[in-house]
Order: C-alpha cells, then structure tokens, then sequence
C-alpha cells in the first residue's frame, strides 16, 4: 500500500507543479485558467487518493474521499464562473502582440 | 514515511510560491484571483500533510473541509463581484 501512496502522491505533485508553471508562462488570461483547471482537479485529487490508500478503510480515509469530490464538484464550476466573468469584460486572447 | 511527506509538502510549498508571482504582479484581477484559488487548493493538501506529519490525521482533516468551503465560496464571491463591477481591466498593460 506504501508503494501505490508514493506513486500516486508523486503523480499528484508533477500535475501540481506543472499546473504552477503554466501558471507562471503562459501569456493570456484564458491559458492560465486552463494550466490552473488541470492543476486543481487532477493533482488534488491524485494526491488526496494517495492519502486515503495509506489511511486504509475507515473514517479519516472516507472524509478525505468526501474532499476529493467536493473539490472534484466545485473546482470546474469556480473556473466557470470565473471565466465567464473574464468573457463579460472581452478579454483578448494573446494580449501582447502575436501568439 | 514521514520524511516522504514532510518532502511533498515542501514541494507543494515552492509551487505555492510559484503561484505567487501571478497574484502579486498579475496584469488583470482575473488572473489574481485564478492564482488565489490555486493557492487556496494547494493549502488542502498541506493541510493534510501536517496532519500525517504530527500524526493527528483526524483532527487536520475537519480543518481540510472547511478550508475546501471557504475557498469555494471566496472565489464565487470574488469572481461575482467583479463580474458586476468593471475592475478586471489590466492595469499596466493597454
């Protein structure tokens, strides 16, 4: 069970750290949105799996599960307001010159 | 195990920093308020490792899900407020 825990948390913080990368580099509003959408469901929820495998069947290993889909439920649809906010003020898509 | 942890969530910490850089010198509030949620996110998961670190993984764990609410809820009120109110121009750009 500590071999799938360090695999599965490894996975997690790869996404993590590519999401913040792409956060950092990318150089449109909507592109950031997309690094940090990928970030925030799949790393969290690789990385919270993890945890609730090394916990095993219980209590603490059900709560962590019932953050995973809370997380997994709310993330896309705090994206989607945000990008819609970003949309109702047109927002352009490659704000320096060219792509 | 614990010095795996302790490790990850160091890890989780640079990217926090990362992360940073977008909210102190983003060029619009969109993309300050993208960068907090992700902050925001991240703190769960180091949450969660101080939990297994200091070993009260049950008493961490209440604190992890209301943290994961109140980003929720911070986020969509940000994000509304300035859906209505025209702040999300880029400051130093055009």
């Amino acid at each position: 069970m500590n071999i799938v825990t360090v695999v599965l948390i490894c996975t997690g913080i790869f996404f993590l750290l590519t999401g913040a990368v792409g956060i950092v580099r990318f150089t449109d509003t909507y592109s950031r949105m997309h690094a940090a959408g990928k970030c925030d469901t799949l790393g969290l929820l690789l990385v919270l799996i993890g945890l609730a495998c090394y916990q095993g069947i219980g209590t603490t290993g059900l709560k962590i599960f019932l953050i995973a889909a809370f997380v997994f439920l709310t993330s896309p649809t705090a994206t989607h307001v945000i990008a819609r906010a970003a949309l109702k003020h047109h927002f352009t898509v490659f704000p320096k010159e060219g792509p | 195990m614990h010095t795996f942890f302790l490790t990850a969530a160091l890890l989780i910490l640079g990217t926090i920093l990362l992360c940073l850089y977008r909210v102190l010198w983003g060029p619009s509030i969109i993309d300050r308020i993208v960068a907090a949620n992700i902050i925001g996110t991240k703190t769960i998961v180091i949450i969660l490792f101080t939990g297994h670190i200091f070993n009260r993984v049950e008493f961490f764990i209440d604190i992890a899900i209301v943290y994961a609410l109140i980003n929720f809820i911070g986020t969509l009120g940000f994000a509304k407020y300035f859906e209505q109110k025209d702040h999300t121009k880029p400051e130093a750009s055009k």
